[in-house]
């Protein structure tokens, strides 16, 4: 900052040798009109001059702030602080000079408008929160901009109590949000404009409370989704309990489940069912068991053999309770072995390995690799495509799925792979979900329809109705 | 009540977090991250459980002598060296897990610098020579929608290097295109089919209707 001070010294002063400059014969002489520098009559060069010299301290005054006004006004003063640094060689610096600086600062600081005052100061309880804090808000003055306005937020907790800062703003800004507070005590707040030195205290607000709320309003926008698509689903799920036929289209990949598991059982091969690498509380792992005990049950049915690889410990003990309860409605408990699903590994290449090691190993007839995949997902895949498997895999993994679609046999893309259970299982209640789903997804595609066309005719509120926080 | 207290619990353990996320009540929120917690602490018994099964079922592979059965000593050696070193270093025994102040690295620290990471960059390195095959077989021009994807790939390809950019500086913009507009919107369907998908199927799990997933059988 000194540095900027001097800069806005030196800036403001520097017109006033120029001037002096202008003045000398040796400028005249080269082509000037006679007079045109006299002191008596200022040419319009002069007038420019002067101009400057009066603009530039202004000016930076309003860049600088406080400072560099004051040292601004000392040339607007003009008459007291330039001439004697002209006197002085052109150098603003002296002790003469800086008494005529402090002067110059108070008197800009007189000459200074006061701040306005702030008016229409509330504070009352932040919506949609979970309490312990006020939101404080204010109309700003029309040209607090221009006068780069600065705010702050004083808060006591008693009518005539001493106010602390608790909040400050800029220019611009309207609200701002106490934090940290006790629930059901009164609190008073003043706004105060500050404008370089200067302030004004606003009138203290009415006491204000905060308090816990019950709804996040920001978020009704979801709410409303969540009922339309919730009614869908459970509207088509009593309409399928009513015996009302579904129709709902072929899936070759779960199609080829059947297939495939008679495959291994004809080859007598084992199969790979590799749940992802994600643990349950991923959907995508809770899609996947429920895909792996309609496999088992297959897989009990016919006597195949099957292997479920682990990677996460949750995931493993899950699947282990699935194929169990699956070999036990099938009515074959007894060919549940413990070693069927197994635990590997927690780290996701330790993991890739061990699977790829022991399909090129054991070579199984057939590979399931439905669930939550990352980088190792080709790595699987294609080695399982080496060894000539046939493979089905799914994912909702959008980044995942080229690769499983060019190694695999059949791939389960995105929302397919969570239809899956209610497809194998041709359970009217699980059909009706999906029939419920569809509605919404119709709907969806309307309202992107029609937000297309409303934000093209520079219509917004599609855009904003449908924005998360 | 083998088939009900699962239920409620899946149906309180989906409906809470669901709740909170709507209602910012401070109780509410603390159940929710408390069933977060929770979790963690079931995961930390599922690993154990998943460091039993490891044991037992190796141990058995190596009894008899089943294929494979010296890769199962290699495991149940590397599991015993690097839990030893793991634990004691946990409690302070030879300099901690991680780097010593003087920089030298202590026993496990080193195992896993110099034994697992390379072992596990090595894996991930394969994944270009298996994209690579995976490539020339998804990029021959057997039918009409093979050679679209063909060309688009080419033109991506040939739009990411510089070599690119130097022969016509539309082959950037080409793949600009092809990524931002068609693979977008494609991408974009995919992820919204897939989100009301997942949405349904939480819907499912939440009220008890799908419970195939629980080995329950069929849904009711």
């Amino acid at each position: 900052m000194p540095n900027r001070v001097h800069h806005a010294k030196f800036f403001s002063a520097l017109p006033c040798p120029l001037l002096l400059l202008l003045r000398t014969k040796a400028v005249q002489s080269r082509g000037f009109p006679p007079g045109a520098f006299s002191a008596r009559t200022p040419s319009p060069l002069i007038l420019l001059c002067l101009f400057a010299t009066l603009f530039f301290p202004f000016f930076s005054a309003q860049v600088e702030g406080q400072s560099s006004l004051s040292a601004g006004v000392a040339a607007v003063s003009g008459s007291q602080a330039a001439p004697e640094a002209v006197a002085a060689g052109g150098s603003a610096v002296g002790e003469e000079s800086s008494a005529q600086g402090e002067m110059a600062q108070t008197a800009a600081i007189a000459t200074q408008p006061a701040p306005p005052v702030v008016e229409g100061v509330t504070a009352s309880d932040t919506r949609s929160d979970e309490g312990g804090s006020i939101t404080v808000r204010w109309m700003e003055p029309e040209n607090a901009k221009e006068l780069g306005l600065k705010y702050q937020v004083l808060r006591t907790d008693k009518p005539d109590g001493e106010y602390t800062t608790v909040g400050e703003a800029g220019a611009g800004e309207q609200e701002c949000v106490d934090r940290g507070l006790i629930d059901g005590q009164a609190y008073y707040y003043k706004v105060r404009s500050a404008l370089g030195a200067g302030f004004a205290d606003s009138e203290p607000t009415q006491a204000a409370f905060s308090k816990g709320n019950w709804f996040r309003f920001y978020r009704l926008n979801a709410l409303v989704l969540l009922v339309v698509f919730s009614s869908a689903v459970l509207y088509y799920i009593t309409r399928a309990r009513k015996a009302k036929p579904i129709y709902i289209r072929k899936i070759a990949g779960l199609d080829a489940v059947d297939e495939a598991v008679g495959r291994a059982t004809e080859m007598g091969k084992k199969m790979l069912y590799i749940p992802g690498i994600m643990s349950v509380d991923e959907i995508q792992t809770i899609a996947s068991l429920a895909i792996l005990g309609h496999v088992a049950k297959l897989s009990a049915t016919y006597n195949a053999d099957l292997e479920v690889p682990n990677k996460d410990p949750l995931t493993f003990a899950a699947a282990r309770e699935t194929v169990k309860e699956a070999y036990l409605e099938a009515g074959r408990p007894d060919l549940f072995r413990e070693e069927m699903v197994n635990y590997v590994t927690y780290d996701q290449f330790a993991y890739t390995a061990s699977v790829t090691g022991k399909m090129v190993r054991e070579r199984p007839a057939t590979n399931f690799l439905i669930g939550s995949f990352y980088a190792e997902s080709l790595l699987l895949a294609e080695t399982g495509q080496s060894i000539g498997a046939i493979q089905i895999s799914g994912t909702a993994e959008v980044a995942q799925l080229p690769f499983f679609v060019v190694a695999c046999d059949y791939t389960l893309i995105g929302e397919e792979l969570y239809a899956a259970s209610a497809y194998l299982s041709r359970e009217p209640v699980l059909l009706g979900s999906i029939k419920g789903q569809d509605i919404t997804k119709f709907l969806l595609i309307v309202a992107l329809g029609l937000g297309v066309v409303l934000e093209s005719i520079g219509i917004k509120f599609m855009t904003t109705a449908f924005r998360m926080r | 009540m083998k088939r009900q207290i699962p239920l409620l619990l899946t149906f309180l353990a989906g409906a809470i977090p669901t709740i909170a996320f709507f209602v910012p009540q401070k109780h509410v929120g603390l159940v929710s991250t408390t069933l977060d917690s929770w979790l963690i602490i079931v995961a930390g018994f599922a690993l154990l459980l998943g460091v039993v099964n490891v044991v037992q079922m190796n141990t058995n592979k190596i009894k008899r002598q089943a294929s494979g059965w010296p890769y199962a000593i290699v495991l149940l050696a590397g599991l015993a060296i690097m839990g030893f070193f793991g634990v004691a270093g946990a409690f302070d025994k030879f300099g901690g897990i991680a780097t010593r102040p003087d920089g030298s690295s202590t026993p496990f620290d080193w195992l896993y610098k110099y034994g697992f990471l390379p072992l596990q960059g090595t894996m991930f390195a394969l994944l270009a020579f298996f994209m690579a095959s995976a490539s020339y077989r998804a990029f021959r021009a057997r039918n009409t929608e093979a050679t679209i994807l063909l060309i688009a790939a080419l033109l991506v390809m040939f739009g990411r290097i510089p070599f690119g950019e130097m022969v016509s500086k539309w082959f950037p913009l080409a793949t600009e295109w092809i990524m931002g507009k068609p693979n977008m919107a494609a991408q974009r369907g995919i992820m919204i089919g897939a989100a009301l998908g997942a949405a349904s199927m939480a819907l499912r799990v939440i009220l008890g209707i799908e419970r195939s997933y629980l080995g329950l059988g069929k849904g009711e």
